[in-house]
């Protein structure tokens, strides 16, 4: 019974082109459309929805979905299916987060692609379980111990739940790195209209595997298939190059190194710079306005619809205000930051937490412009005249 | 296939070049259990490509290292979990699991609980050393009453966790605990375990002669040993001897750790239960298709 | 144009579905933008419950009602909670059977949902029943939209009974705008 891809069944399953879904039913479609053969998931509000929708729809698409334990099975399992040649994905909230961060660290160290859908809600600790936050973007950089780099979407429509759980999983089967989804409570909970993509528009990449002699295959180290790739081939478990996957600091074979200061610093510089290499490719942002800005939110997720709502009022009245919108938070766009705060005035930060993106957005603002940190917290969005006051100075 | 008749053979067909030497002290019961892991594999003839090998941290854990087959190595107490997932992917893998005490009962004991409650096709081997051995001999979940470890340094006053009796109130299909000084049982053990469709627990008791043994005042490397002799008793012989001996037999015996097998069922696994379902919806699926 | 859409009632009275239903009548049935959110307590039935829908011809920012342009209320302690922000031009639908106290000194719009559902044999479509009343006196979209999305939203074995339960309403819904 072992997992193909069946674009006409996927299709089938999913039902009707155009939809009025959930944005966490999104989450489901788009992995059912990566390819996602398992689903290890944990109930948790606000994200028990893709729990449910995969529970549902997983079985009859040849996929295997179980319910585990805890989340941090759900992570351990999701990683485990990844070896075994799975495009496998879990989703949670921040509760479940914090119990993935162990094995979060160790899909990064073991080079394992596998995709983490976060529906943020209000924290610290149980928070506020219905309501939407935007609390994790950190964690997700930085939540698991040692170094690392990491890969973190966030939708601002229910449509880009979807599109982005696609381009989650494309990124993190590229790169063999864990890719999250990092959504919230408030567009998890929105219905609007999503268009599913015929197979002809969906762009689904999959994971180069080793293809090489097996005696002159080695695992952990540039890719032996393409020049100057630092991503490494993928042996999946079964194919017969038995390989030896550890969490501990390896070298390129594979085996523990712990006590050998280059091979730490070989493999943690490589897993980081096959993605840091790429940064500048991998910026995923829209503009709106900017042309004649001098005054701009740069925002994410949620937040992106009132401050855009906000931009319409001020442009209305004549204020020449524009917005960059992050959809790829991490990777941060560093260079396009800087080139922002050169030309604008001010920089207005709206998030759902009391500020977290605000700090690389000050860091590589470079003293050029004001930066202004616009937090909220308490799981309600800004109302749009909120954010309007900032563009007021108020 | 050449029937491989020596240890030596052995070793030269399962042993992953190029990880010597093991991390293990003298004395130590992790390689014997390895060994009789080997004889049990050679003896089945699987085909080794499709075997894979998971563990977490310990000394035990270390094993699939060193096996020439595919093994993740993961983090503490989860490798349960993540094998569940490795044979999700795949259901023609095979999945062994090594894990010790403190991973398996301790830090990984809930995970333990569900693979063994879904009865998922795995065969879990869980080394028993009664200690923390790899972090220097702290106290473990399975230390007997009174045993001295570093983090019990007046006596360990908890009870010892019976994980083969928790795994048989769990359901698991295949349970049964052996030592490392007799080879016959335990590698017969370890065949039927990895035959047996769904949750396989094989538990070993395994001497630590330098983060156990030592505190405890067990003696040397061959009086440690003995210790296991001198202190288990066939599962059988113990339950007759509580059935019919003598109140002094009974006196002698009450206190012995019981071997042998203690499940051996044919529940459906957690796998088979999934195509089940999956057929099922097919089939309602057909059906409505039909009826249109 | 931009309308921010309010169905209450108590939880477990299908506010949501409702919601749902005039949501995608106007983004999938018609060429609209429109977000539907909700609200509900921890509890699963019973409670003040309610469903937000903002159906507009441009892209919707801020996906949350600022005000409300038409409030549907089918039970009283929903109808008291949730009318605080209502524009002082916006429509109001109730059934007067379930929300007795509604004399507010404002024009409302009558529809005995409840009892037409009864009629129908199962008070489960109530909401149904609102939503045709909503179709034909708030006039935002066309009948035949809305009727497909409850087609397309309701267990196929109860189409038969929905599909009639909305038209009802429709036709309840011309009656309440004679009336007023």
């Amino acid at each position: 019974m072992k997992y193909i891809r069946d674009p006409k069944r996927i299709r089938e399953v999913l039902g009707k082109k155009v939809q009025f879904i959930l944005g966490d039913i999104a989450c489901v479609y788009g992995g059912l459309l990566a390819g996602v053969s398992f689903f290890g998931g944990y109930p948790i509000t606000p994200a028990s929805e893709v729990a449910e929708g995969m529970a549902r729809r997983l079985p009859r698409v040849g996929g295997v979905y179980i319910q585990m334990e805890d989340e941090i099975g759900s992570i351990a399992a999701v990683i485990g299916a990844a070896w075994g040649g799975a495009k496998s994905m879990t989703a949670t909230s921040g509760p479940g987060f914090s119990l993935m961060m162990e094995n979060y660290g160790f899909a990064v160290m073991t080079e394992t692609p596998c995709v983490i859908v976060n529906v943020q809600r209000t924290g610290p600790s149980t928070g506020q379980p219905t309501l939407g936050a935007q609390g994790d973007m950190m964690q997700v950089r930085w939540g698991t111990h040692g170094d690392l780099e990491a890969l973190a979407f966030a939708p601002s429509t229910v449509q880009e739940c979807m599109d982005f759980t696609i381009e989650a999983f494309n990124l993190s089967e590229k790169y063999r790195n864990p890719a999250c989804v990092m959504t919230d409570g408030e567009v998890g909970h929105l219905r609007e209209r999503v268009v599913i993509p015929d197979e002809e528009n969906l762009k689904i990449i999959d994971r180069r595997p080793a293809t090489i002699d097996k005696k002159d295959f080695i695992p952990f180290t540039n890719s032996q298939t393409i020049k100057n790739c630092k991503v490494p081939d993928f042996p999946t478990f079964g194919t017969g190059y038995r390989t030896y996957v550890t969490g501990l600091t390896h070298n390129e074979k594979g085996f523990p190194a712990t006590d050998k200061q280059p091979d730490h610093e070989r493999l943690v510089r490589r897993i980081t710079e096959k993605i840091s290499d790429d940064a500048d490719k991998l910026v995923m942002v829209e503009e709106m306005n900017l042309d004649d800005a001098d005054i701009a939110f740069v925002t994410y997720g949620a937040t992106a619809r009132p401050a855009e709502s906000a931009m319409e009022m001020a442009r209305k009245n004549g204020m020449k205000v524009g917005l960059l919108r992050l959809k790829l938070v991490w990777p941060f766009p560093n260079k396009l930051i800087t080139k922002l705060a050169k030309q604008v005035d001010k920089i207005i930060v709206p998030e759902m937490n009391l500020g977290q993106i605000v700090h690389p957005v000050t860091e590589f603002a470079c003293k050029h412009c004001e930066v202004v940190s616009a937090p909220k917290i308490g799981g309600e969005m800004h109302l749009p005249m909120e954010l309007y006051k900032y563009l007021e100075g108020k | 296939m050449v029937k491989i008749k020596t240890a030596d053979e052995l070793n030269k067909k399962f042993l992953r070049e190029g990880m010597w030497p093991t991390i293990f002290c003298n004395g130590c019961g992790h390689g014997v259990v390895l060994e009789y892991t080997f004889w049990a594999l050679e003896e089945l003839g699987l085909d080794m490509d499709k075997v894979i090998f998971s563990s977490g941290i310990g000394c035990s854990s270390r094993l699939p290292g060193y096996i020439n087959a595919d093994g993740l190595h993961t983090t503490h107490g989860r490798a349960i979990a993540f094998a569940t997932g490795i044979k999700a992917a795949d259901p023609d893998f095979n999945v062994i699991v090594f894990t010790g005490d403190g991973d398996c009962a301790g830090i990984g004991g809930n995970h333990f609980i569900h693979a063994a409650r879904r009865n998922i096709d795995m065969t879990v081997i869980m080394i028993n050393n009664f200690i923390y051995g790899m972090t220097g001999g702290q106290l473990a979940p399975t230390a007997p009453l009174g045993s001295i470890a570093t983090t019990a340094p007046y006596g360990n006053i908890e009870h010892p966790f019976d994980i083969c009796n928790l795994a048989c109130a769990l359901g698991a299909n295949y349970v049964a605990r052996w030592g490392v000084s007799h080879p016959y049982q335990p590698i017969k053990s370890i065949k039927e375990g990895i035959q047996k469709k769904g949750f396989s627990l094989l538990e070993f008791l395994a001497p630590c002669p330098t983060a156990y043994g030592r505190r405890n005042k067990l003696g040397d490397i061959k009086k440690h040993w003995e210790w296991y002799d001198n202190n288990t008793i066939l599962k059988e012989d113990l339950e007759k001897i509580m059935k019919y001996g003598s109140e002094q037999e009974k006196e002698q015996v009450k206190d012995k750790i019981p071997l042998g097998v203690f499940q051996d069922i044919q529940k459906p696994g957690f796998f088979e239960a999934y195509e089940q379902l999956v057929d099922r919806l097919k089939e309602k699926e057909s059906k409505s298709i039909g009826g249109k | 144009m931009k309308k921010d859409i309010r169905i209450c009632g108590f939880g477990g009275q299908g506010v949501i579905l409702a919601g749902f239903i005039i949501g995608k009548a106007a983004s999938v049935f018609e060429n609209y933008h429109a977000v539907q959110s909700q609200s509900y307590g921890p509890e699963a039935r019973g409670g003040a419950a309610r469903s937000e829908v903002i159906i507009s011809d441009e892209k919707i920012g801020y996906p949350r009602p600022v005000g409300v342009d038409c409030l549907v209320a089918m039970s009283q302690e929903s109808f008291d909670t949730y009318r605080d922000d209502i524009r002082d031009d916006a429509v109001i639908i109730v059934d007067p059977d379930l929300v007795k106290k509604h004399e507010i000194g404002r024009k409302l719009y009558k529809v005995h949902a409840l009892k037409i559902a009864e009629e129908l044999g199962n008070k489960i479509v109530t909401n149904i029943v609102m939503v045709g009343a909503f179709t034909s006196i708030y006039g935002l979209l066309k009948p035949e939209a809305v009727k497909e999305s409850v087609i397309d939203s309701v267990p196929k074995r109860f189409t038969e009974l929905n599909v009639k339960a909305f038209e009802r309403g429709l036709e309840a819904g011309k009656n309440a705008l004679k009336e007023l």
